[in-house]
């Protein structure tokens, strides 16, 4: 695959170097390129001058960053405590098994990832799922299959 | 524009005071992250376009959330001389019925949840009648006054409003003198329950929510209009950093981050310890699952935590804050953004702030997703940029914290207190709650209770108020087993203590701990050792790996838990459960790891019998756990259900045609088979189902 330095440039001329900035150029890496490649990395390293290993070591340590490319829409089922005894615990294997994600939780098209967080912050419509930025509450394992399916095929911008 | 003078200060509340209690209809729509997952997004498009379509004259606004967050979306209409009246649970039909009432003059009765006569203005400690908007506002120095309206005494509101503590008497039942003023304009709302009158909101008493479903979260002039900068303006002019010091420690205000160290000493410390540069941090990496009072007061009223900051700062000698929230809330993020660009252009932030000389900048830090980094030390490594691991305390951050300088680090439930606090006086608020946890909490109740949101009560409530009261008692009649009180960290309280007044000590006495504040009520259809594992699966995933005791004694414990849960428990394991927990707790290096044991150590305090339930029978009595069988018990189980084949084989043969009368054994096992489809989610304990299972997968092997 293509790596585009350009992508990468901008995001670093938009942040101070200094280690400060490392885990918002990450953010924003993980952001464009839906995950952090390795030359990035490396990139990062020198360009804010601090050790690979240690950009690496947060780059692996923080769960809002992955080493392999997520799906173009990011699922995000709520596993809190107040989605968790609603029965949070079913959509999640529900989705999963349905849509055919591997371990990781991305769908064989790359079209989503599905992941668990704990807690978005709306306990009080649990059960909750979040896809890309947007959150549904009162959700059950079908209700959340037909809220995907809606983003089906659709850009960021559409969704 | 900047604001240099308590003129300027003046000014912009009352540009505030025009769009909070405009002279035409107001309609408000709650726009927190709830109520957009409720739908408010659509419930707001409908309403612009229909007030457009019938030509109404209409000023539109969003707010943050009131915290009754079981009935959003919520609107709000308020209509020149008459109450705040509150639309609950709107569809996109209801807006239009709502926008149309309007245009004709009468009102939509359907979905009317509360009616608000008066905005209490806390910071002034006035009260504001709706139906006289502007007009209305008296403060509580200005004689009573009967009668129509007065405009002029808005300008006297915010100077006189900000005064000091000790000489202000007004205890937390204090009302302002809008109680005597006459009614006649709302009588025809009377068959609307008031907002006092609501079981949610009746015995809450809000400072942290203060401003929270009342103004819009974008407009600072709102927040000014409110009460808003004017305690940060009296710092700078008229008080030095020690009696601000002075004034929090008068209050009793502890920490509200869960572990409760009182506030005001730790900006002593901060303020003692030597050196130019010091930082003050708000800890907004609300990372318990279940509580979400930081992210409703983040996206409902931001200025209030920066102008909390920013007097801390004054009070410790910063001149330098972060406020590290969570990546996981966008939304709170994006007003934070914009408050703090708002304060900038006032010059409420930045240099030479309110023309005093003082400078304070605050930058945000987004956390990556990580729950240590909640924890003081992992947080300030990671807006250092490395990896989120706590370090051994002392030094503490108040000695040396964020690059290696003295800082002070608060949660934002905290810092929202501070300017109530000090703009009414220590004394005021040291008089609210119980005799070593003064003031109010705020809780997300939630879980298996009807009136699930966000509540600030005053210290001291008890349990059963919070749940029956306020709650409105457990979902679906189901009845009440237990309440899960501080996240990750804290315990489960049983029914036979319903009754405890909710403090720091009380909580603690019980095994849990006040934690950030979520609450979630749990039925009979819990199963406790499973919650136990639910935690403990989540501490053993975020523990950050670094000290033995937490990142091998969760790991562990989480294992003993699953196979409790999976009918392979074998006795010994409770004691051996609290044995580890025990070492988990005292040797762990962070609050993280000491913490961790809790929901472990309170179920099996409270909730013994079912641990030995899933050991001894093999069973959960909630139904919730999945039995799991071990290869020989399937061997078992096989050669049971082969020997039992045979056996009815042979009955055949020996009885031909004599079929109605079943062996006692086939009789037992359908009757097991039977109790095993009605309870579908829990076959704990069903071996016939497990037996069955085992033979089909032998079936496909042999056709493979």
């Amino acid at each position: 695959m293509h790596f585009d330095f350009e992508k990468l440039e901008r995001i670093l001329s938009e942040h101070k170097p200094g280690s400060g900035s490392l885990i918002a150029i990450l953010e924003d890496v993980q952001d464009q390129f839906r995950f952090l490649p390795e030359e990035a990395l490396v990139l990062i390293s020198s360009k804010i001058g601090i050790p690979a290993s240690q950009v690496y070591g947060v780059a692996t340590f923080y769960n809002a960053f992955s080493l392999i490319p997520k799906g173009r829409h990011v699922v995000s089922v709520c596993l809190g405590t107040a989605c968790h005894v609603r029965g949070a615990g079913d959509i999640l294997a529900h989705v999963r098994r349905q849509m055919n994600s591997d371990s990781a939780g991305t769908t064989p098209d790359f079209e989503f990832t599905i992941e668990d967080v704990r807690c978005l912050g709306c306990c009080s419509i649990a059960p909750v799922l979040k896809v890309d930025d947007e959150v549904y509450g009162h959700t059950n394992p079908d209700k959340a299959l037909g809220i995907l399916d809606g983003y089906r095929g659709k850009t960021d911008s559409e969704a | 524009m900047k604001i240099r003078s308590l003129e300027d200060l003046i000014a912009a509340k009352n540009r505030g005071l025009a769009t909070l209690y405009p002279q035409r209809t107001k309609i408000m729509v709650g726009m927190a992250s709830c109520g957009i997952a409720s739908g408010s997004r659509v419930v707001m498009k409908t309403l612009r376009d229909e007030t457009q379509k019938i030509g109404l004259d209409a000023y539109i606004s969003p707010i943050g959330c009131i915290g009754s967050c079981y009935k959003e979306p919520l609107v709000d209409i308020i209509q020149p001389g008459k109450p705040r009246l509150t639309y609950a649970n709107v569809t996109p039909d209801m807006a239009v019925g709502i926008a149309e009432s309007l245009a004709s003059g009468r009102i939509l009765t359907e979905g009317l949840f509360t009616r608000i006569e008066e905005d209490e203005n806390l910071v002034e400690g006035t009260r504001v009648r709706i139906a006289r908007g502007v007009a209305g506002l008296r403060t509580a120095s200005d004689p009573p006054v009967v009668g129509g309206g007065d405009g002029p005494s808005i300008d006297r509101g915010g100077a006189s409003a900000v005064r000091s503590g000790p000489n202000d008497v007004g205890g937390p039942s204090s009302r302002g003198v809008g109680d005597s003023l006459p009614r006649d304009a709302t009588s025809e709302y009377t068959q609307v329950p008031a907002f006092d009158d609501v079981p949610f909101f009746k015995q809450q008493k809000r400072i942290v929510l203060r401003n929270c479903g009342i103004i819009n979260p974008d407009s600072i002039d709102e927040y000014v209009a409110r009460g808003g900068y004017f305690t940060l303006h009296k710092v700078l002019k008229e008080l030095s950093p020690q009696q601000v010091i002075d004034e929090v420690k008068a209050s009793g205000l502890r920490g509200r981050g869960g572990a409760g160290f009182p506030t005001g000493v730790k900006w002593q410390l901060t303020r003692n310890s030597p050196g130019n540069v010091k930082y003050i941090i708000c800890n907004a990496d609300e990372g318990d699952p279940g509580a979400y009072m930081d992210r409703s007061v983040l996206e409902g009223d931001p200025h209030s935590v920066l102008e909390g900051m920013t007097i801390g700062a004054f009070a410790v000698g910063a001149h330098e804050g972060y406020i590290y929230v969570r990546a996981e809330y966008p939304l709170a993020i994006e007003k934070l953004q914009k408050a703090i660009k708002q304060a900038e252009e006032y010059g409420l932030l930045g240099d030479d702030i309110l023309g005093s000389g003082f400078s304070f900048v605050v930058k945000l830090s987004k956390g990556a997703g990580a729950f240590v980094c909640g924890e003081e030390t992992a947080l300030m490594a990671s807006i250092e940029g490395r990896v989120g691991e706590p370090r051994p305390r002392p030094p503490f951050p108040a000695q040396s914290g964020l690059w290696g300088k003295p800082t002070n680090i608060n949660n934002v439930e905290t810092w929202a207190n501070v300017p109530v606090i000090i703009a009414r006086g220590g004394n005021w608020y040291s008089q609210i709650g119980t005799e070593k946890s003064k003031g109010t909490k705020v809780f997300s109740l939630v879980g298996k209770v009807n009136n699930s949101g966000l509540i600030e009560v005053p210290m001291g409530i008890s349990l059963r108020d919070i749940v029956y009261s306020i709650g409105g008692g457990v979902t679906e009649g189901g009845k009440f087993k237990a309440i899960q009180t501080g996240g990750p960290s804290g315990g489960f309280i049983p029914e036979s203590l319903i009754d405890l007044p909710v403090d720091y000590e009380r909580l603690a006495a019980a095994g849990a701990i006040m934690g950030s504040g979520g609450m979630v009520v749990m039925d009979e259809k819990v199963c406790m050792v499973d919650m136990a594992r639910f935690f403990l699966t989540f501490t053993a995933a975020e523990s950050c790996g670094k000290c033995a005791p937490c990142r091998i004694g969760t790991y562990v414990m989480n294992e003993t838990l699953a196979r409790i849960c999976e009918g392979q428990g074998k006795e010994g394991d409770i004691e051996f459960l609290q044995e580890l927990a025990e070492t988990v707790k005292t040797l762990s290096l962070c609050g993280l790891g000491q913490t961790a044991p809790n929901p472990v150590l309170t179920t099996i305090r409270y909730f013994r019998h079912e641990y030995e339930a899933h050991i001894r029978d093999k069973k959960c009595p909630a139904k919730v756990c999945k039995r799991k069988f071990t290869l020989e018990e399937i061997a078992r189980l096989k050669e049971e259900a082969a020997r039992k084949k045979a056996a009815k084989k042979d009955e055949g043969k020996s009885a031909p045609g004599f079929a109605a009368e079943k062996s006692d054994s086939a009789k037992k096992g359908e009757e097991k088979t039977e109790r095993g489809s009605a309870a579908k989610k829990a076959p704990a304990g069903d071996e016939s189902t497990a037996a069955k299972k085992a033979e089909k997968k032998d079936a496909r092997k042999d056709k493979d």
